[in-house]
């Protein structure tokens, strides 16, 4: 048993945790916290950011990215509301996050304290809990608390709001064993999973659709090992990219308002529509009375408010779904469904689309994104941005592993992108890293490139500059009369020289028969160094197919006429 | 079909509780009728007995939402519970009003619990239409003001 200050049972809690690295930024409240994370700096690897919120995505950059719960401390007040963003972003997908933060001494609370704010309040609805700590012999069990929390069953971000007075105040502290995580729901019985079973045995026409909810290597290889004893054609979510290989040949693309034709073709036609570890998002189903119209649903999932919130389903299986599908793959014989597979096919060949740009030579997204996924041999780590730019990345790269795209699926947050592959990097130094961005979301959080330089943290920037808010452009061009009311950017940034004014090399890609050639050196550069690269392409190349909000999933647009 | 149902949720006794609930209602855009709180037997729990509308789907989902927050451990749609609202009224008009008053209050069993010069103050437990109907007939003797506790409610064994 030792006599410790809050700030050093803070710490102590971290490493009891497994936790080696933190993102964050210092400020009033937080001295003490900062102050013994001096003393704990050979344990504790602390990542400074240029900003609160780029640490808070960089937490949740590094969750994601290895299943460990990401932790980002930040002070009081302001410091507090700039996480607001990193936090909501995390608990929309589901991402297990710890955010600290400092506050005002207990003296000092309600009173409108400089730097003083109810963070707890104002995160009530983006957390998955969060607590107030005002007595310093609650603080480890409550920070051990958070962890579990965080953690467990359908995971989340949970925010532990320290006063400033606590972390100096002293207590026993000794450690604890973890406890362990548990699903924490009433969990499904057998007979529920027998019943799941003779859905899938009875099915012709069965359709495998992913979600983010797959974890691992475990959760990939049981994935496939069930899509292959069932014989089920799969498509993912945007969070689901890569948790079933996209080299495989029952991959038929991602599925939602940017998904594939035959996607849309499949879910017209299946007969029985089985969802892992996914939640149904607007984005994905569309129109929810047409969505799969002769198909039953059987929902397999952690989170029981999941079952019947947008899709009324058939039959559900609650828990973890690579536990569930293993239960199945027990018990359910090897299936055949050659003709249903044979379909598939032929509308993969009748729907293949290649993007292309206006003038020959034009760079193309498709283009860059799969030289990117071949000299990566589509297995680097991809952060995004959000909008076309967020889309491109999924569509063109074929990902192989679970969580391998990073992106902010739910909250669709822009500005997310820089500081998730710093925490990306930093959870996986062997790792290339590239955050695909717009220039739109680039200019959001390009701060945070000097964390980058400052913590050599070799992330490849890699800007596609169409001068344009493309995605609200798009909708602009389809829905609002080609009124293109500020997204027309045109901004005057040149990327070299930004680049060299944050001390990181920079690269411009402005024709596709160099691309490869400058793509190579600049992800040869970034073995060692981070690297900015500024694509630049034409402004008027869309996102497509697309499926028009509120509409049938069934019936994309597969083309954009430009005329102007 | 939206009707109205009797939830009673078992919560941490803590600050900031009561506002983790409401707030779930009011982002998920669930309809409070009403809401009552208080202590139990244990002192480290509160119940809630919370009136809401909504149809099926909307219940099953407020429910499951309710479940999910960490502050909650039970959650039960009541169906065969027993119902109790308690109210505190001011009525009358005058002195000529007070007797119509007394007599209306004596059929419901309610108590007189204050008389002033031109107003009784009635108090009356029961079953929320009973209070409903006890509040109508006193409406042309004069309701200057009332209070209700919305209903709470437990489950028979």
């Amino acid at each position: 048993m030792r006599n410790l200050t809050g700030a050093d049972i803070i710490c102590e809690c971290l490493i009891e945790q497994g936790v080696d690295t933190v993102f964050g930024y210092p400020g009033g409240a937080v001295l003490n916290i900062y102050d013994s994370l001096y003393n704990y700096s050979d344990k504790i690897h602390h990542v400074l950011t240029a900003h609160e919120q780029g640490a808070s995505h960089a937490a949740d950059g590094y969750a994601r990215s290895t299943g460990k719960t990401g932790v980002v401390i930040a002070t009081s007040g302001p410091g507090a509301t700039n996480l607001v963003t990193g936090i909501a972003t995390a608990y929309m997908d589901s991402v297990p996050m710890v955010a600290i933060t400092g506050n005002v001494a207990c003296s000092l609370l309600g009173l409108d304290s400089f730097q003083e704010v109810d963070i707890t309040g104002i995160t009530m609805p983006i957390t998955k809990h969060n607590f107030i700590v005002k007595d310093v012999n609650k603080l480890a069990d409550t920070l051990r608390e958070a962890f579990y929390i965080a953690g467990s069953g359908r995971k989340g971000p949970v925010l532990v709001d320290v006063p400033k007075d606590i972390t100096a105040q002293k207590a026993e502290f000794v450690n604890k064993p973890l406890k362990p995580y548990t699903v924490n729901v009433t969990m499904h019985q057998d007979d529920c999973i027998a019943k799941a079973a003779e859905l899938i045995k009875s099915a012709e026409r069965p359709f495998l659709y992913t979600g983010g909810g797959i974890y691992g290597d475990d959760g990939a290889k049981t994935l496939k090992a069930f899509a292959e004893l069932i014989d089920a054609p799969v498509s993912s979510s945007l969070m689901g990219q890569g948790s079933f290989d996209e080299t495989d040949s029952r991959y038929m693309g991602m599925l939602g308002m940017h998904g594939t034709k035959t996607a849309a073709e499949a879910i017209k036609n299946c007969d029985l529509f089985i969802a892992v570890g996914t939640r149904f998002s607007d984005r994905v189903i569309g129109n929810p009375k047409t969505f799969a119209p002769d198909a039953k649903v059987l929902h397999i999932d952690i989170d029981p408010a999941e079952i019947n919130k947008n899709i009324k389903v058939y039959h559900q299986v609650i828990g973890d779904s690579t536990d569930v599908m293993k239960k199945l793959i027990k018990i359910i014989p090897q299936q055949s469904h050659t003709d249903w597979i044979g379909r598939i096919k032929a509308w993969e060949k009748q729907y293949e689309c290649r993007q292309k740009g206006t003038e020959e030579l034009t760079l193309t997204p498709q283009h860059l994104i799969e030289t990117l996924d071949k000299l990566t041999n589509g297995e680097a780590l991809i952060a995004t941005e959000v909008g076309q730019s967020q889309m491109w990345a999924a569509q063109y790269y074929a990902y192989k592993h679970p969580h391998q795209l990073i992106t902010s699926g739910g909250l669709g947050t822009m500005g997310y992108g820089l500081g998730a592959a710093i925490g990306a990097k930093c959870g996986n130094p062997d790792k290339t890293v590239v955050n695909v961005a717009g220039d739109g979301s680039f200019h959001m959080n390009l701060n945070e490139l000097v964390t980058l330089s400052k913590h050599n943290i070799p992330v490849v920037e890699l800007v596609i500059n169409n001068n344009v808010l493309g995605m609200v452009r798009q909708w602009q061009r389809l829905f609002y009369g080609k009124r293109f009311s500020q997204t027309t950017l045109d901004r005057p940034t040149d990327y070299m020289k930004l680049g060299e004014a944050f001390g990181i090399k920079s690269f411009v890609i402005d024709s596709e028969d160099k691309c490869e050639e400058i793509l190579r050196e600049a992800l040869e550069v970034s073995k060692t160094a981070p690297v900015l690269i500024e694509a630049r392409i034409d402004k008027d190349i869309n996102v497509l197919p697309m499926v028009p909000a509120g509409k049938s999933i069934t019936e994309p647009i597969l083309e954009i006429e430009i005329d102007d | 079909m939206t009707e109205r149902n009797v939830i009673s949720v078992c919560v941490n006794n803590g600050i900031g509780v009561l506002g983790r609930v409401t707030g779930l209602f009011s982002r998920r855009g669930y309809n409070i009728i009403s809401l009552n709180v208080a202590e139990t037997e244990n002192l480290g729990i509160s119940r809630m007995t919370i009136v809401a509308e909504g149809d099926e789907g909307v219940m099953e989902q407020l429910v499951k939402q309710l479940r999910k927050l960490y502050d909650v451990s039970e959650v039960k749609v009541l169906r065969d519970a027993v119902c109790r609202e308690h109210i505190i009224m001011k009525v009358g008009n005058g002195p000529a009003s007070r007797q119509p008053v007394i007599e209306i209050a004596n059929l419901f069993r309610a108590k007189v619990v204050n008389v002033a010069e031109s107003r009784l103050m009635l108090e009356l437990t029961g079953e929320p239409e009973k209070i409903d109907s006890f509040i109508g007939l006193l409406q042309p003797y004069g309701v200057k003001e009332l209070v209700r506790t919305g209903i709470s409610a437990l489950e028979r064994d």
